[in-house]
């Protein structure tokens, strides 16, 4: 190559330059533009509206057309908008300002012409059934709940449209007074559909007891545990096959191995 | 007056369909209005037909969701009706983010910032369809519909019609890309709707027609559209605007004094040149 006079650039050069660069900067603004996805789809406590699939699915699958938001007759639901740190566009919820009432003819389930809402998952022998929703669990902090303090509030139970079986109140004495009780309000998650009834009418000044997402504070046993007294539940172990190992150790019998083999007065 | 309704007839009727638009979806939304119900992403008109926004569809399909048989059917009647009527009307007739991008377009020439902006910026019209290609990567590998979640055109019109937040935030960044850094910035160049739609109207029946015998050069029409290197025909020959580019927005209509340009359909065009 000489040093003085360049060569003009040839059109193939050109061509293969203009590639390398629009890949070069198509792959900087596809990292930046997943990296504010994956950012602002990290929101984990987000209440959506009744018969919602699961989230992973429902950020795919929900065209954010806000027609459950219309149908609402509450205003209980609301579309993310920029600035409230939710993924934006999709329903949401927030049950201290205004909780799903739990209208018996579902309004919002069924315009959702997406499959982000599923019909046949309010659906009980084709009726719908609000009560088959599944929006969170209430969550109750023992610690500010003025009824574990020994003062009467029952505000929860009451409020709660699945009175008796999602919220029960448990009376146990008051020890410290001698002769008072303690009305608990106890949750029980199978029928809690997180309708929020229950924050939004608790007393304290910020609600003792939430709404968070069933997949958030719900724990999982495992299936290794057997409720040995349901009946039910004991079925699942009928035809299990134990799995027969055996070592050195495991030939003889426990206690024959534990006291004969001779090595504890060595 | 007659001289200003001929030189702003097309302008008045589009900002009448867009306003017309964003109020029937505001209504729905707080008075129970039935005739447009939703968002420009998905609505149902009169209770009866569903419509939905194809690309917003396509991002979907990308991100690996089942699409509905609802979100099909209107996915699939809003592409025949571009493809067939529109072409990129959506932006000039419809998309509000249109007001925007004229108003930054306008007050450029206004104050003549194209003149003191010196040399052109070397920035490809091309750049949406890398956007667009980019956008359905993004929405496969994250799991969501990409452009969906950054679209300045829904954070608007949602918010209009649903609570805005800081979703004006996004048309003043528009408005002052287009006003001090890029001639056109966003619609002409960036945004992916855009060019889905340029690429979708490439077929479309409605045309703008240069009739180059009347022609006087005046360039008017170069000067006010928003994607002038479609009026490539200017004074040079008498064809159709065909390039999917065109958003039908007809401003170079409303300008022209001589009539030579007007609407017509694309296949009478092509015979009457015969």
């Amino acid at each position: 190559m000489s040093k003085g006079k360049k060569e003009p650039i040839s059109d193939r050069r050109k061509f293969i330059f203009n590639m390398a660069r629009g890949v070069g900067i198509a792959t900087l603004g596809g990292f930046i533009w997943s990296a504010y996805i994956n950012d602002a789809k990290a929101q984990k406590l987000l209440l959506r509206p009744p018969g919602a699939i699961k989230e992973e699915d429902f950020l795919k699958t929900c065209i954010k057309c806000g027609l459950c938001v219309e149908a609402c007759p509450y205003d209980t639901l609301m579309l993310a908008k920029p600035g409230v740190h939710k993924p934006l566009g999709t329903p949401y919820f927030t049950p201290r300002d205004t909780p799903c009432h739990m209208c018996t003819d579902i309004p919002c389930v069924p315009v959702c012409p997406s499959g982000a809402l599923d019909l046949q998952s309010v659906l009980s022998e084709n009726k719908l059934d609000i009560n088959k929703a599944d929006m969170g669990i209430a969550v109750i902090d023992k610690e500010s709940c003025v009824a574990f303090w020994g003062i009467q509030c029952d505000a929860c139970y009451r409020a709660c449209p699945l009175l008796g079986e999602a919220i029960t109140i448990e009376y146990q004495k008051n020890e410290r007074t001698g002769k008072h009780a303690f009305l608990k309000p106890v949750v029980h998650s199978d029928p809690c559909t997180g309708c929020g009834m229950c924050e939004h009418a608790c007393i304290t000044e910020k609600a003792s007891i939430q709404i968070f997402p069933r997949e958030v504070v719900q724990g999982k046993a495992g299936n290794h545990y057997i409720k040995g007294w349901d009946k039910k539940d004991d079925k699942r172990v009928k035809d299990a096959k134990a799995i027969h190992t055996q070592t050195e150790i495991s030939k003889e019998s426990a206690l024959d191995s534990l006291n004969d083999s001779g090595d504890l007065y060595q | 007056m007659k001289q200003f309704w001929s030189n702003n007839r097309f302008l008045i009727l589009r900002r009448f369909t867009q306003f017309s638009i964003l109020f029937l979806y505001f209504g729905a939304n707080a008075w129970g209005w039935w005739i447009l119900r939703g968002n420009l992403s998905s609505s149902v008109v009169i209770n009866f037909a569903q419509v939905s926004d194809p690309y917003a569809v396509l991002q979907m399909l990308a991100a690996g969701a089942t699409i509905s048989l609802d979100l099909f059917i209107g996915a699939a009647t809003i592409t025949v009706f571009y493809f067939l009527v529109g072409g990129r009307a959506f932006c000039s007739w419809v998309c509000p983010i249109n007001m925007v991008t004229e108003t930054a377009n306008y007050l450029r020439r206004k104050f003549e910032f194209n003149r003191m902006q010196g040399p052109k910026m070397p920035i490809s019209r091309n750049i949406r369809y890398w956007v667009l290609g980019l956008s359905l990567v993004v929405s496969f590998v994250m799991g969501m519909a990409a452009f969906e979640f950054v679209s300045p055109i829904s954070m608007i019109h949602r918010g209009i019609v649903f609570g805005l937040g800081f979703g004006w935030a996004s048309a003043v960044i528009i408005f002052l890309f287009d006003l001090f850094v890029l001639k056109d910035g966003w619609c002409g160049h960036i945004c992916p709707l855009g060019g889905f739609y340029a690429l979708l109207g490439r077929f479309s029946v409605i045309r703008v027609f240069h009739e180059e015998g009347n022609c006087t050069l005046c360039m008017k029409c170069k000067v006010v559209c928003p994607e002038h290197q479609v009026l490539h025909m200017i004074g040079k020959e008498s064809m159709s605007v065909n390039d999917g580019a065109c958003t039908n927005c007809a401003r170079c209509i409303d300008v022209c004094d001589d009539d030579a340009l007007g609407f017509s359909l694309r296949e009478l065009a092509e015979k009457n040149r015969r």
